[in-house]
């Protein structure tokens, strides 16, 4: 369950970003999450939920923006299909991860004066 | 203040941020990776399941070596010093980093643990991690390869169910082979297979701590990694964004 570190990380993140433009509250977070980050959205939601309480983020929805994997090869741009071997069908070089192991704080809404 | 009129009432605006989330741990990674590489020692995240053979990897590496590769150890460990025991045992200095809950790693754990281990005298540094395929294969410690340990009874379909370890992986070992006899329904191609799916520069090394089997091969890529890994700048880990 690292989801609980993720969300501690997460949460001092945002206190950071909320200080330096002097935020009085946050609305929501967005946070990009990769297919391949290795963090489980419904985990990473529930550690949410349980951590929020009493920090900056106790009132702020998280706002979950799943991100699929997709590779390809970097000489040839070809993509590779789902589960098929990660080596390019034309030149067969070595695919390349196009996205999907962001593990990112993307936007915050938040109340300024 | 609202732009509009200046009347004082609060404003909700979207801030673009677009930072990694683990951002800070990739930080403290980045001043371990140089740390490593100015004291000229290969640094090693040893990963793999609870029982994949890990430490008894490490005890035959040594072995084998006689000396002529100078290993140093961290474990990581939920509750006890038995890793580390056996390791010092084995002649490799090793410090256990107790994670009590935690089931993973992170750099500052291993920043801190370096503070008392002096790697002036070693070639070869590998923090075994906390057994587990989920967890640690997210938090960069500084490492220069990351290896995998996975044992022949685990089953062939494990790179597929936790693909973030197995992409991350630069090696796999292919621990326990010697009890493929007693196994007849495994095939070792299906764990190459199955690790090609998820990793593009597969590289899959069938291995027995038992038998020895293929252990001269994993120390001839120790050999191989700490001689370009001397001679080039600590690498950049590829995130996005």
């Amino acid at each position: 369950m690292h989801e609980y570190s993720v969300v501690q990380a997460l949460i001092d993140l945002v206190e950071v970003e909320a200080r330096k433009r002097n935020a009085t509250a946050v609305h929501s977070l967005r946070v990009g999450l990769g297919e391949l980050s290795g963090v489980e959205p419904t985990l990473l939601a529930t550690a949410y939920e349980t951590f929020r309480d009493h920090t900056i983020c106790a009132g702020a929805a998280l706002d979950l923006r799943a991100i699929p994997a997709q590779w390809a090869c970097p000489r040839c741009q070809l993509s590779i299909a789902r589960g098929a071997l990660l080596q390019c069908n034309n030149c067969g070089g070595p695919a390349r991860l196009v996205q999907g192991d962001e593990l990112v704080l993307e936007s915050i809404d938040m109340e300024v004066h | 203040m609202c732009e509009d009129c200046g009347c004082g009432d609060v404003e909700v605006v979207p801030v673009e941020v677009q930072k990694r989330i683990l951002g800070r741990n990739d930080l403290v990674a980045k001043h371990n990776r140089e740390h490593f590489y100015q004291h000229g020692v290969l640094a090693l995240n040893l990963m793999g399941s609870p029982g994949s053979g890990k430490t008894a990897l490490l005890e035959a590496t040594a072995r084998l070596s006689g000396g002529r590769l100078r290993f140093g150890a961290v474990s990581g460990d939920l509750a006890t010093d038995h890793d580390g025991e056996r390791l010092r045992k084995a002649g490799i200095p090793a410090l256990t980093i107790t994670t009590g809950t935690a089931c993973h790693l992170d750099a500052r754990l291993v920043h801190d643990a370096l503070h008392d281990f002096p790697l002036d005298n070693l070639d070869v540094f590998v923090i075994e991690n906390v057994g587990n395929l989920v967890c640690p294969a997210i938090y960069d410690l500084g490492q220069t390869a990351n290896v995998v340990a996975l044992s022949v009874t685990e089953g062939e379909d494990k790179p597929l169910k936790y693909p973030a370890m197995f992409r991350a992986a630069d090696l796999v070992l292919l621990t326990k082979v010697d009890l493929l006899p007693a196994l007849p329904e495994v095939r070792v191609e299906a764990f190459a297979e199955a690790l090609a799916r998820v990793n593009p520069r597969p590289l899959i090394l069938p291995v027995s701590s038992r038998t020895m089997f293929g252990m001269s091969h994993w120390l001839s890529w120790l050999y191989a990694l700490r001689t370009s890994s001397r001679a080039a700048e600590p690498r950049v880990v590829e995130s996005h964004p």
